[in-house]
């Protein structure tokens, strides 16, 4: 028997909501099956099941919040059916079937970006909500804070991805390395294949840089891995974290799961699958938790350049810049093209500079000849 | 269709696609993408949307011709 406990689906995240089950009890489950969903500063986040098992108990009832790690439910796994062995577990999880820090809360209803500034600037959502007569949207809390001084609430969640940041580049020797690339060819024959194509099927060059991120991380799998204890471990999965902006709310990095089995337009459909469930706040457990490492496209806000900080335990960051028309010698000729600069910051703990080197290369490979990528 | 016409849809399509937005942060002559932070993907579902709506559909050749709404309103407004 396993206790399912709170999953932390971020640094930020202290405490959720469970909103609402989607299993009973005496109900069979898979391992990766949403069984509740739970609603956070980031949205609603489905949450899964980590093995196959029978729901013993719900030890939670919907529309309470949690802490991290508070136990949810009680899952007999299922290749433990010893009965004596059950009998054995059962009497220390009577205990726990109250758990202490639960806190009841009525479920406000607020936008998941109202919900987040309002975290950041420390605005208390029950109080307006008592002033609101709808869902409290953005504009609701800016109007709110904007009364107030505008000091940032540093014990919430900018506070905590302020810990988490600090720790990283306390303990993480980063590396950062940068490589021009053009983009010229790629950009043409995205655009000569979309000229084909129906307007709902064409492909962003976003979808383009991270298919072509993603071969050159199954080139270089040394920076597709977590450092852990002094270990350097490499995964087999390809889970990159994707900076997505909630519009005028910060950032979210959900993961594009299992992006070593996509092609082109399994990535454009997921990409957008990502974003819009991102937005909405629809996000699922796993996506925030398995990570593998991180992808940040500054680029729709002009920045030219991106040397990120590495999210532990993964480690590397992909920055993948704005393209801008620049000058660009081929031969000895100097022409204009679209030119991307592409970074990346590594743990010189796991890997070396070679190896990020090696990295770019493959991306700048892949990059040059497009037609690989579909 | 009239030019108040194409605006009430690209308007409405904008704010289906970009919730938090409000109308009056639109502005006639503001480059949508920038002014809205409306990104690549939003922008392409914008574009999808109107497709269905009237049926013109932008290639990528012309997305500088539909980079303001007014730009837009006009461009639909010519093809429709």
């Amino acid at each position: 028997m396993s206790k399912f406990l709170m999953p932390s689906l971020g640094a930020d995240m202290e405490s959720a909501i469970l909103m609402e089950w989607l299993v009973k009890e005496g109900d069979e489950v898979k391992k990766g099956q949403v069984v509740a969903e739970v609603e956070t500063s980031k949205g609603v986040i489905e949450i899964e099941v980590f093995e196959d098992g029978i729901v013993e108990k719900l030890l939670v009832e919907p529309e309470i919040e949690c802490d991290v790690g508070t136990p949810l439910a009680l899952i007999n796994s299922l290749n433990e059916s010893s009965h004596e062995e059950e009998l054995t577990v059962r009497e220390p999880i009577e205990e726990i079937s109250e758990p202490e820090k639960i806190v009841e809360k009525e479920r406000i209803k607020a936008s998941p970006a109202a919900r987040k500034k309002a975290q950041e600037l420390g605005v208390d959502l029950a109080t307006l909500a008592s002033k609101v007569d709808r869902t409290i949207q953005l504009k609701d809390v800016e109007a709110v804070a904007s009364k107030d001084e505008k000091v940032e609430n540093q014990n919430g969640m900018r506070g905590a991805i302020a810990a988490a940041m600090s720790r990283s580049n306390a303990e993480i020797p980063h590396y950062y390395l940068s490589t021009s690339i053009n983009m010229t060819p790629a950009l043409k024959w995205l655009e000569e294949l979309n000229a084909q194509r129906n307007i709902k099927d064409r492909i962003l060059p976003a979808a383009l840089l991270i298919q072509a991120s993603v071969k050159a991380l199954k080139s270089v799998p040394e920076l597709n891995a977590f450092y852990k204890d002094g270990s350097h471990l490499i995964r087999d999965e390809i889970n990159p974290a994707i900076a997505i902006a909630i519009r005028k709310g910060g950032l979210i990095t959900p993961a594009l799961m299992n992006a070593q089995d996509m092609n082109l337009d399994k990535v454009m459909q997921s990409l957008d699958d990502l974003i819009t469930r991102t937005r909405k706040g629809k996000l699922r457990g796993s996506e925030m938790m398995e990570q593998t490492v991180t992808i940040t496209n500054l680029g729709d806000l002009g920045v030219e350049r991106v040397y990120g900080v590495i999210y532990p335990p993964q480690v590397a960051i992909i920055g993948l810049g704005r393209i801008v028309d620049a000058p660009w010698a081929e031969g000895d000729t100097l022409a204009v093209r679209k030119v991307l600069q592409a970074t990346i910051a590594g743990d010189h703990r796991a890997t070396d500079g070679r190896t990020g080197a090696l990295f770019l290369d493959k991306l700048n490979y892949f990059l040059q000849k497009p037609e690989e990528l579909l | 269709m009239t030019k108040e016409e194409i605006t009430d849809v690209v308007i409405q399509q904008i704010l289906e696609i970009a919730p938090d937005i409000e109308e009056a942060d639109i502005e006639p002559e503001e480059n949508l993408q920038s002014s809205l932070e409306i990104d690549s993907f939003d922008f392409l579902k914008i574009l999808t949307a109107m497709n269905e709506q009237l049926g013109v559909e932008v290639p990528e050749v012309d997305y500088y011709k539909v980079d303001t709404l007014e730009h837009m309103v006009n461009y639909f407004f010519d093809r429709v």
